[in-house]
């Protein structure tokens, strides 16, 4: 199975919502839709899953066109961030839903609902009404109805997003293992750029209602194409400087270091550098190194890492550390940048370079 | 006792002072309710209710108010679940003032609705049946039934649509197997009110009919008949119009708190 938009645009009114994109996303790895929130995830998640037109563009499942095929004869399934069950259905009558509009037989929708509710540890849950089940499980009810009807595609739409955190970290870890192997489509869509590197797979950058990038997850992020996918595939947000290049040498402001490989190789003139905030620490590192001395504006501890904000020129840096730093807000600290960890983006801000120790 | 519980027992009995009179009054003879004061019955009968349930005159009125009323609930739900579905769903061009529109409905007094009402039931054959109460009826519940089932389908997220569409679930019987369940204390509510008001309202029930689905409330307030006053038989026939709606009341109480919750009833 495949999935392929062909030229799909979407406007409503004389508004844009998706501009022309094309993606084909094949089966048995999980296909990352990954953007801040409204940037037109679930926009594309409805034209995939017929709940709304395109109008432009074709949408194809192995080839054959389904552009015009309503939701009900696409055989797709879809699980919203909102825990959506029937409510006065048993938890057990829900996941065989899929299964009786199909008409299929009482012993074979008894195994599969049983099936698919061990796999999602919903076993003793059956005979429940989702409303008295926890959020976690009201989840799970929804994604074993994903899974029980062996869809061509599968659908989530930031699953996760509404659990708290100790449960969307342990659904998190079973997704891949419970949607694998199935011979469907997975689209996840996520605005969580730790979520799309865990869940691995590939990622779709969505920006501004287009795709910025599609690609193996852990490729994008490594080298993202331009600045808006390195934009989005940060958390916190990627450190972003005017820089100037003469000869061998890089000026930010008052600061310079050498440039080294492929950097080295760069036409002279300016070009906006990105370095994500890890690779900003407030202690020093094995040299190459460039000290930053500035004023720390705000912190944040969390205990296993510990983010400072300095102004770095107004421009709003941002240096994430493991452990706790012993911080001060207001005070001067030292920050080290790792100039060969710097992505080089030329002026239409399309990746031009990668230090050498990028990653 | 407290005296913060006086307050409630209070407001409780002057609250139901009237319904026991109407009770007293029931088991009394019309003589002894003419004689003089009595706080209970001297000369407990039961004459009153064997005269309703054995005149034609009388059941019958009960009768036809059931089936008017009934008949009135199922047609303002039938139009109104689509309606509602169609308010809480999609927006369309003027929905917004349609929606107030039919709130409007209600504010005109009933008695403005029933010569036109007597005049065109009277031309097209209506007059005297069951189904012109039930529709004139439909003039103010089926506004009522749309706002309030519009507010119980709105709390009810659009996912949930789109997932049933997507599992494979046609419209119509998303609509019937899975919607309709889903705010079935809606529906209730809904049902309750236009039971309550069919069955109270007595004016376009009263103009509308003659023999054949003469309402139990016209059959109630003709005071005198061939043997007089007959009070204690009027309050039994007063007590008999009270019960079905403390009934259907009892069903529906906690579906009732939930629509207030949503601030629509």
């Amino acid at each position: 199975m495949t999935l392929e938009l062909e030229g799909i645009t979407k406007k409503i009114g004389a508004q844009t919502h998706i501009h022309e994109t094309n993606l084909k996303l094949e089966r048995d790895a999980f296909n990352i839709l990954l953007g801040a929130t409204n940037a037109g995830k679930s926009t594309l998640i409805r034209l995939m899953a017929g709940l709304d037109r395109p109008t432009k563009g074709e949408v194809f499942f192995d080839g054959e066109r389904v552009t015009e095929l309503s939701p009900q004869k696409r055989n797709i399934a879809l699980v919203h961030q909102f825990f959506i069950n029937y409510p006065h259905l048993t938890v057990y009558e829900n996941i065989a839903s899929p299964l009786r509009v199909r008409k299929m037989s009482r012993t074979e929708i008894d195994q599969r609902v049983r099936d698919s509710a061990d796999l999602l540890q919903l076993g003793p849950m059956l005979d429940r009404r989702p409303q008295e089940l926890s959020g976690g499980q009201q989840q799970r009810t929804a994604l074993a109805r994903a899974i029980v009807k062996e869809s061509r595609a599968i659908f989530l739409d930031e699953p996760l997003a509404n659990l708290d955190y100790k449960l969307r970290e342990e659904l998190r870890e079973q997704l891949p293992e419970i949607l694998s192997q199935r011979g469907t489509v997975v689209v996840y869509a996520t605005s969580d750029p730790t979520e799309a590197l865990l869940i691995g797979g590939n990622t779709a950058l969505v920006h501004e209602g287009s795709v910025a990038q599609f690609g193996r997850t852990a490729d994008i992020y490594r080298s993202p194409a331009n600045l808006s996918s390195a934009r989005v595939f940060s958390d916190p947000p990627i450190n972003l400087a005017k820089i100037h290049k003469t000869g061998s040498k890089i000026v930010l402001d008052q600061h310079d270091w050498q440039a080294s490989g492929d950097v080295l190789a760069l036409a002279d003139g300016q070009y906006t550098i990105g370095i994500r905030p890890h690779h900003v620490v407030p202690t020093a590192p094995s040299p190459p190194f460039v000290r930053i001395r500035d004023r720390v504006d705000i912190t944040e501890l969390s205990g296993t890492s510990s983010v400072a904000h300095f102004s770095m020129g107004k421009r709003n840096w941002v240096s994430l550390a493991a452990g706790t730093h012993p911080y001060r807000v207001g005070d001067m600290h030292d920050f080290y940048l790792l100039p060969e960890k710097c992505l080089y983006f030329d002026s239409a801000g399309i990746l031009a370079a990668v230090g050498t120790d990028h990653g | 006792m407290r005296p913060r519980s006086l307050v409630p027992i209070i407001y409780i009995v002057f609250l139901m002072l009237p319904i026991y009179w109407l009770v007293a009054m029931s088991f009394k003879t019309t003589n002894e309710i003419l004689g003089g004061f009595s706080l209970f019955p001297q000369d407990f009968t039961l004459e009153n209710y064997r005269a309703i349930f054995t005149d034609p005159t009388w059941y019958w009125g009960y009768i036809n108010s059931i089936i008017y009323v009934t008949l009135n609930t199922v047609i303002s739900l039938a139009a109104a679940l689509p309606a509602a579905y169609a308010f809480s769903r999609y927006s369309f061009i003027g929905d917004k003032h349609l929606f107030f529109w039919l709130l409007t409905n209600r504010m005109a007094p009933a008695a403005v609705f029933a010569l036109p009402f007597f005049q065109l039931y009277s031309s097209v054959g209506l007059f005297d049946t069951h189904l012109a109460v039930a529709l004139a009826h439909c003039l103010f519940n089926i506004p009522l039934a749309v706002w309030i089932l519009e507010g119980f389908m709105s709390s009810v997220p659009k996912e949930l649509d789109e997932t049933a569409y997507v599992d494979g679930y046609s419209f119509p019987r998303f609509f019937v197997t899975i919607f309709i369940p889903a705010i079935k204390a809606g529906v209730g509510v809904a049902a309750f009110f236009c039971f309550m008001f069919s069955w109270v309202e007595l004016l376009l029930a009263k103009t509308l009919t003659a023999v054949e689905a003469k309402p139990i409330a016209a059959t109630m307030t003709r005071t005198a008949s061939s043997a007089g006053y007959e009070l204690g038989l009027l309050a039994a026939a007063g007590v008999l119009t009270i019960i079905p709606g403390a009934i259907v009341i009892y069903f529906v109480r906690n579906y009732i708190a939930k629509g207030f919750a949503l601030g629509r009833v």
